[in-house]
């Protein structure tokens, strides 16, 4: 037992691609904690490393060219009933490392343990299996149900997420399935094996507006209904505003911001978040103000700047931003920033909190 | 303000096959049924809807992309649909288009500076040289660097793609510009950028854009009025502020609800208004009012009868039998 109610614990994970052009740094020394029973958002543009965490977590990175250098993903040993493979002691006791797992181990992990909903329902399902046989395979080949208590249990998880006839749409095929059904179907199948953890990788991109809060809603009801701890993927900061309890916010591939949601909404301590913010137009905005858009463009991974890698787009960049990289440092109650302009030295910035 | 475009009962169909693979059984896809609308020398319309509301095929009308089936289109008192190939060609170089991929709309094959000077290439606008000082000057315009003309688009990141695509749009001076999920592509950053530039070109160069979106904020900060299409009709247009506060249709009122605001305090708190089920099928779209499968309030009445798009003072239109 860990008794920190620590679920996960990604600690100092870098995940490289070795491609011709040279080596790109997806993520570097990542670190993330996921209490149980909670909601992690993770914010970030295209390239800034989401996703490649997530599948770094689940080992699904291809390799190559793909490839794992370093650091550990902890997990609850007794939620994973590994007693054999725990830490004995330190500050880790209890977890188990799903990176130092063998490949047979690590199977049962996926699906069982943790659950993955997919960015793209529409590429994400087995075009010539039927819904049922998908939604089974995983229960059966973890050994959790025979088939037909996993048949049984298909049709119930559909109808929880929501879909209408379950019994005989078990048996129809994906493309009988609308783009937000196939996302629905997703979600139940990442249900089905009750893991502790689902990961929901821009589980709402592709679809309309109005499916969208469909999805949304379902997620939160699920959420209040089955004990899982989620972690969802998104580039929009609106979407995880009303889902999540904690927001991490990445750039190019390491956390520049991690807050409570409130917190990070309410008093950003990092000017990405605040750009972020400010560029997207709000609904319930009373004024056509003019946006005020973060300029320039994302780098690039293969020739990362020096220093903090944000600081070539922001406004408030010092000389020592281009020259050292800021260290993730403590501004609040679970709330951490990697910015300089937190130093007490540092200049005051208006509309910025700054700590110390 | 004057006129500057005025679509009438513009109706675009496609005959596609629904007999399956060997069967040969034609039905026809209402994509835009029965629309009609207006545009103010300029202004900003919005256009808004789900995915397969018809949406793109209007702006796609309106360029001379597709043929109408029915209806016209009138710019500039000149019926679009009426004229000759030849007298189409030359409106057509104030009428143009930014599309929505800033990845499958340009060719990769040609430069940059090929992609822009294209347009008066084919209209034999200006000398070489004086095209070479226009593609410099159009570039510059929408922030890119004069430069990097002989660059090719792979060498580009995905705004700056969307920044030659307008500067094509704008080689011809065109009035006016379809801009179809310009942004939808970008990452969140990069869409204000594109954003802002699009307005300021409008307030430097007087242009009038029809904008297509699905982002209802983004739309509602860009337009000054907004039409909401659904299925192939058009069921609100107001004020853009207007529709924000007091929206009158009761897909209007679900759309608006649906999106989320970045603010936990309010979003945590929010009732939604959750549409059931998926957008039905404009092959075989429902009887009477097209909303009606998935409106909370529907009646009776909306399966026999198709409301009409009526006026509720000051230009704001609703097409529903509730609505009074």
């Amino acid at each position: 037992m860990n008794e920190n109610n620590v679920l996960m614990r990604i600690q100092d994970l870098t995940t490289n691609f070795h491609t011709y052009a040279g080596v790109v740094h997806a993520v570097d020394k990542m670190t993330l904690t996921v209490p149980k029973d909670s909601v992690v958002g993770i914010v970030g543009e295209s390239g800034s490393g989401k996703s490649v965490t997530m599948m770094s977590v689940m080992r699904l990175i291809p390799n190559p060219p793909g490839r794992i250098e370093g650091g550990h993903v902890w997990f609850d040993g007794a939620a994973l009933g590994m007693p054999d493979r725990m830490e004995k002691d330190g500050p880790n006791k209890g977890m188990v490392d799903l990176l130092s797992l063998p490949g047979d181990a690590m199977m049962k992990v996926r699906g069982r343990h943790i659950g993955m909903i997919f960015q793209d329902p529409m590429v994400s399902l087995n075009p010539v299996l039927t819904i049922g046989l998908q939604m089974t395979e995983s229960m059966v080949a973890h050994g959790l149900a025979t088939n037909e208590e996993a048949w049984k249990r298909a049709v119930e998880m559909l109808a929880l997420v929501g879909i209408p006839n379950p019994e005989e749409r078990m048996r129809d095929y994906p493309h009988q399935y609308s783009g937000g059904m196939r996302q629905r179907v997703m979600i139940a199948m990442a249900l089905s094996c009750s893991p502790e953890l689902v990961i929901a990788d821009e589980p709402t991109t592709s679809l309309d507006v109005t499916v969208q809060a469909q999805i949304l809603e379902l997620m939160k009801e699920l959420k209040a209904k089955l004990k899982s701890s989620i972690i969802i993927i998104s580039h929009d900061l609106s979407i995880v505003a009303g889902i999540a309890d904690k927001v991490v916010v990445m750039y190019a591939g390491r956390i520049l911001e991690e807050a409570d949601v409130y917190d990070l909404y309410e008093k950003p301590g990092h000017p990405y978040t605040m750009g972020l913010m400010k560029s997207v137009p709000r609904l319930d905005a009373e004024n056509r103000e003019r946006l005020v858009p973060i300029e320039g463009s994302p780098p690039d991974l293969l020739a990362p700047p020096v220093g903090c890698k944000f600081a070539p787009r922001c406004k408030y960049a010092m000389n020592i931003c281009r020259e050292q990289e800021p260290p993730l440092v403590t501004v609040g109650e679970g709330h951490r920033a990697r910015c300089f302009l937190h130093h007490p030295t540092a200049p005051a910035v208006p509309g910025f909190v700054k700590v110390g | 303000m004057e006129t500057i475009l005025k679509v009438e009962h513009l109706k675009k169909y496609f005959a596609i096959n629904v007999g399956g693979p060997f069967a040969r059984h034609m039905a026809s896809l209402k994509a835009v049924d029965d629309v009609s609308f207006e545009v103010g020398r300029g202004e900003t319309l919005g256009l808004v809807g789900e995915t397969g509301c018809g949406k793109t095929t209007v702006g796609r009308t309106i360029v001379g992309l597709y043929a109408p089936t029915a209806g016209t289109i009138t710019y500039c008192d000149e019926n679009l649909c009426a004229l000759s190939r030849e007298a189409m060609r030359k409106v057509r170089s104030k009428l143009q288009m930014i599309f929505q991929d800033p990845y499958a709309s340009l060719n990769p094959r040609m430069t940059v500076g090929n992609i822009i000077e294209e347009p008066m290439d084919i209209f034999n606008i200006g000398t070489m040289a004086e095209r070479r000082e226009r593609v410099q000057e159009l570039l510059r315009t929408v922030g890119l660097n004069p430069e990097h003309t002989n660059r090719f688009p792979h060498e580009f990141s995905g705004g700056q793609r969307q920044r030659i695509g307008i500067a094509r749009a704008l080689a011809m001076n065109p009035e006016f510009i379809v801009a179809d999920e310009p942004i939808s592509a970008l990452d969140v950053s990069i869409q204000a950028q594109i954003v802002n530039m699009l307005e300021d070109l409008q307030q430097n160069l007087g242009l009038t854009y029809l904008f297509i979106a699905h982002d209802l904020a983004m739309v509602k900060h860009i337009s000054d009025r907004v039409l909401v299409a659904y299925l192939g009709k058009i069921v609100e247009v107001d004020e853009s502020n207007d529709i924000y506060k007091h929206p009158l249709h009761p897909y209007t009122k679900a759309l608006l609800s649906a999106v989320p605001i970045p603010d936990p305090r309010i979003e945590m708190q929010r009732q939604r208004i959750v549409l059931k089920g998926d957008l039905p099928s404009p092959v075989n779209p429902p009887s009477g009012c097209h909303f009606r499968t998935r409106c909370p309030i529907a009646q009776p009445i909306c399966a026999e009868q198709e409301p009409e798009l009526r006026d509720m003072g000051s230009g704001h239109m609703v097409s529903c039998h509730f609505v009074s």
